[in-house]
């Protein structure tokens, strides 16, 4: 089998590995990198679990192969903050009750980190347009675009 | 032992309603939350062992056929394959899965000479990875002799020859036919003025999580001995089994749980893919992961829900008295029976809802087809019974021209009527039902809806308003799992069905609580922090809590049913007991002090009316750690503070011998009301939720904040099942929706912007501190009250819900045929 190298950073670290050229980036982060916060929930990019950060924009990492992020950024769940210093966002779902089950979780809080990003104060309409594409199960979403707002509402003030 | 009928057993509640707690019903934030937002939850994918191999499984193209020949030879000849099992090889060592019917049907974790349904596994590889071991799937070669399909629940009872699916229960696809009736049916019926009758179709669907099922298996030739670590639920409950399909003793197969990545009933047991992984790794000499894909699980994940037809009629008199109900109906169970008609034996419990009716029959039929076997699936076949029950409600309304809420209002059971003892037997602890009425009233400005919808109707818009009045059966006894079973078998006595906990006190006087049942998507931490902070007037901050194995685990039956709040309720409450006593007698030595005249303060334990005279709770565990022998001698006091406790089930007794009353079995019962505002385009068929108001009676509340993402996440899958879901099974069975792509999640875009949910909160006299279950409730009312709301919608145009899911494209048809037939 052909392999193939790529380099990138991950989380702020620069990371240089071999790989099967058919796999796919959340299967390097997971089983490459051990990085099992980002989550495989549907196979076919429809539920969003696996929502990364590549150069700072929100992507489903099931649907990037690792051979195509050649000295690309890409940030992880763990790489937004740990259990002592949560990103505002995370903190937000906790404070709102955004998850339940965490599954979709990590994805969530990715993609809600983005829609900060690029909406000062994102509105409820606007939240839920941006978040169509992340599936949640256990929560009806309600509480997820509670969650977002205010955390966007943290990451601005 | 026989006993009176209807005899209800003394309460044996030991901590009663508050009206001040320490921590009960408090919003507390979740102690979950931590480490599932920062990457740092243990779902099933995430274990890894050392030296681990990764399995993959090649399903059936067709739904029903002989396996004629499996060509394995290219498969195993691909660099990186480690093994590659058919169903006959996996079942020279490898039993059948566990199955709790009776007779069983014989499934196996990989078929064996026939396939009964699309996705049934019919080889599986180990590899080095799983991309190879999918490669290799490809590569193996079966020749398969297609046997007459069945799909349909009718045709399914007169089918036979080679459509039947398990010949060896007999030349019939009839799995189970019985009719129970409870009360005077014939006599009410005789009595009544008016009979409502409506065929009703309730549509298969199933909990579909985001993440699926999944196992890794560990198998230690030196000691014989299992490992597996899943994210299945009742392990300690019946895991065992999961050991007698692999033939081992129980004691030589250890379960470790997982976090679950949701459930909602579908990863109640899970055993196939633990008894697939186990055997894969015995076979392979290494660790093998087993995770199912999404196409494993939606069509052989043995979860989908339930799938009937129904012929039902309610008798009433002309004042909207609601008398009796008869319920013909045919359930479509798929290939294989893994519960028996459990689902039936829950609906039992509330089968008549919270109305006054005195008596009822059903007439059921269970079938076998080539589909994907029920499971469980929030509800549990109580959610269809409160469609029927609630779509017979409206029927009559209609007829009678009566006023939805008032026909309610007239026939809920009142206040003071409890413990109630409904037709089946089963009894109702408590309720106020027409609190709950009148508070999801007092939530809705009804009034100027119906306003609204009288102008929006002169611009051709159509707004229609639904509610639902529904029970909420909640801490199930087994009696749901075999009192359909014919009445000489299987012969159980009284089931306990418990749920256990230990907790230590560690040296600086914190908590730590073992949990012998997984997390599975809901809150058990933060429900047993609250628990234990509530008897020991603890900080939850010092509380923490881990899940037992099955090794070290003990008596638990685990979540489902909505049992788990309750039941680890009463195992917090009863294991504090025993540490309250203990840290009281340490104390009362430290103190100087009789163990009476002491008392729990935050923090703290200390004399009663003398302030400052006390000892931290740090204090009392530091001594009782290390220094009991410092201690005066006080028998049967030994070092350290801990205690295990096995809380069993509250109430429950047996059916009488002829099935003519069930006994008391799902006994803690919660109510609630829907109320949604739905708006249909007719053009489009799209539903829009202008509002929606959800109020629930789950008894004492634990956490309001939980509780209320309960109601909001059960609501919307309610809205899923009644507007979105089906597994859409063709003529030659094959499943056209294997993917969430087209099998439709509601997204956010389908969801009411805001789920307005209320609360009512009558104790149980039951249960600890009068908790009721809540787990299930949302799906249990909306799907009626959502197709009230529609037929409401489209009244002007005469259409009449009786099937679900109304999707755009069913709405349409609907909506075409009514203006076809003049309607608007």
């Amino acid at each position: 089998m052909a392999e193939a190298s790529v380099t990138l950073t991950v989380n702020g670290r620069e990371v240089s590995a071999t790989v099967d050229p058919r796999t796919l980036l959340v299967h390097f982060l997971r089983e490459q990198l051990q990085l099992t916060g980002t989550h495989v929930g549907c196979d076919t990019s429809q539920c969003g679990a696996c929502t990364v950060h590549l150069d700072g924009r929100a992507v489903k990492s099931c649907a990037l192969l690792a051979v195509q992020l050649e000295g690309a950024d890409v940030t992880t769940i763990e790489g937004v903050g740990g259990p002592d210093e949560m990103h505002p966002m995370q903190t937000a779902f906790k404070e709102n009750h955004g998850l339940q089950c965490g599954f979709c979780t990590p994805g969530m809080v990715m993609k809600g980190i983005d829609i900060a990003n690029r909406h000062a104060a994102p509105d409820e309409a606007t939240i839920r347009r941006e978040l169509e594409g992340n599936l949640c199960r256990c929560t009806g979403y309600h509480n997820i675009v509670e969650s977002i707002a205010a955390g966007a509402r943290e990451m601005s003030g | 032992m026989t006993r009176e009928r209807h005899y209800i057993p003394e309460s044996r509640q030991r901590e009663k309603p508050k009206s001040k707690y320490f921590a009960i019903g408090h919003s507390m934030k979740r102690v979950e939350d931590t480490r599932l937002l920062t990457g740092s939850g243990t779902y099933a994918d995430d274990v890894s062992l050392p030296n681990m191999a990764h399995a993959a499984v090649l399903r059936s193209p067709h739904a029903h056929a002989r396996i004629v020949s499996i060509d394995k030879s290219k498969a195993e000849a691909l660099p990186g394959v480690i093994c590659v099992m058919t169903g006959a090889e996996a079942a020279e060592v490898t039993g059948p899965c566990a199955d709790f019917s009776s007779p069983p049907t014989t499934q196996h974790c990989i078929a064996v000479d026939k396939v009964r349904h699309v996705g049934e596994a019919v080889a599986a590889v180990v590899a080095e990875s799983r991309y190879i071991a999918e490669d290799a799937c490809e590569l193996i070669e079966v020749e398969y002799d297609p046997l007459p399909v069945v799909v349909d629940l009718e045709e399914a009872v007169t089918s036979t020859g080679d459509a039947v699916l398990h010949p060896e229960r007999g030349d019939t696809n009839v799995a189970l036919q019985r009719t129970i009736t409870f009360g005077a049916v014939d006599e009410d019926f005789a009595a009544a003025d008016l009979v409502i009758e409506r065929r009703l179709r309730w549509p298969r669907s199933g909990g579909t999580p985001i993440e699926t099922v999944g196992a890794t298996a560990h198998y230690d030739r030196g000691t014989g001995k299992f490992t597996i670590h899943a994210n299945t639920s009742m392990y300690n409950y019946v895991g065992w089994l999961i050991a007698v399909s692999l033939k081992v003793d129980p004691h030589r197969l250890n379960i470790v749980p997982t976090d679950a990545g949701g459930s909602f009933g579908s990863k109640l047991f899970c055993h196939k893919v633990c008894t697939l992984a186990g055997t894969l790794a015995r076979a392979a000499g290494r660790p093998v992961k087993y995770l199912e894909d999404r196409i494993d699980n939606m069509t052989s994940g043995d979860a989908h829900g339930s799938d009937r037809l129904y012929d039902a009629q309610l008798a009433l008199k002309r004042d909207g008295t609601m008398l009796s109900m008869r319920l013909k109906v045919i359930d479509d169970y798929g290939a294989y029976f893994q519960y028996g008609v459990g689902q039936h034996g829950n609906a039992m419990a509330q089968v008549t809802g919270p109305y006054g009716i005195t008596s009822v029959e059903v007439d059921l039929t269970a079938v076998l087809t080539n589909k994907c076997q029920q499971g469980a699936y929030r509800g549990f076949g109580s959610e269809v019974g409160n469609f029927v029950i609630e779509r017979l409600v409206d029927a009559a309304c209609e007829e009678l021209g009566l006023d939805p809420v008032e026909m309610r209002r007239k026939n809920l059971i009142p206040k003071d009527a409890f413990p109630y003892i409904m037709p089946t037997g089963n009894m109702y602890d408590s309720g106020d039902y027409h609190a709950v009425l009148d508070e999801a009233l007092g939530m809705i400005d009804l009034e100027g809806w119906r306003k609204k919808q009288a102008e929006a109707r002169k611009e051709g818009r159509y707004i229609g308003i639904g509610i639902s009045t529904c029970q909420e059966r909640s801490v199930f006894s087994a009696t749901e799992f075999w009192m359909w079973n014919p009445n000489e078998t299987p012969g159980f006595t009284l089931s306990s069905s418990p749920e256990s906990v230990s907790v230590n006190i560690d040296p600086t006087g914190k908590a730590f609580i073992t949990l012998n049942a997984p997390f599975w998507g809901n809150s058990p931490e933060t429900m047993a922090v609250q628990v234990l902070a509530e008897k020991l007037e603890m900080d939850p901050a010092d509380i923490s809590v881990g899940y037992a194995d099955s090794d070290k685990g003990f008596n638990s039956s685990g979540p489902g049913g909505s049992r788990f709040t309750v039941m680890i309720a009463g195992a917090v409450s009863g294991a504090a007991d025993v540490i309250r006593e203990k840290m009281l007698r340490v104390a009362s030595h430290m103190l100087e002090a009789d163990p009476s005249d002491l008392e729990f303060r935050a923090g703290s334990i200390g004399v009663q009316g003398v302030p400052g005279k006390e000892k931290t709770l740090a204090e009392v565990a530091l001594h009782a750690h290390y220094f009991r022998l410092d201690l005066p001698e006080d028998h049967d006091l030994t070092s350290g503070i801990d205690a295990a406790y096995v809380y069993d089930h509250p109430v429950t007794t047996m059916p009488s011998e002829d099935r003519s009353d069930l006994g008391i079995f799902y006994p803690i019962v919660g109510h609630m009301c829907h109320i949604p505002v739905v708006e249909v385009d007719v053009e489009t068929g799209k539903v829009d939720f202008l509002d929606y108001v959800a109020v629930h009676d789950c008894g004492t509340m634990v956490n309001p904040m939980t509780l209320a993402g309960h109601v909001r996440g059960g609501t919307v899958n309610g809205i899923g099942s009644a507007l979105y879901e089906h597994f859409h099974y063709d003529e030659s069975g094959q499943l056209q929706n294997a993917l969430l792509s087209d099998y439709l999640h509601p997204t956010l875009m389908e969801t009411p912007v805001d789920i307005r949910v209320g609360h009512v909160e009558t104790p149980s006299p039951f249960t600890e501190y009068g908790i009721k279950g809540g787990g299930e409730g949302g799906r249990m009312g909306a799907p009626p009250a959502i197709a009230a709301a529609i037929e409401d919608a489209l009244k002007p145009l005469g259409v009449k819900v009786d099937s679900l899911p109304l999707t755009p494209k069913v709405l349409r048809g609907m909506i075409r045929e009514a203006e076809a037939n003049g309607g608007g």
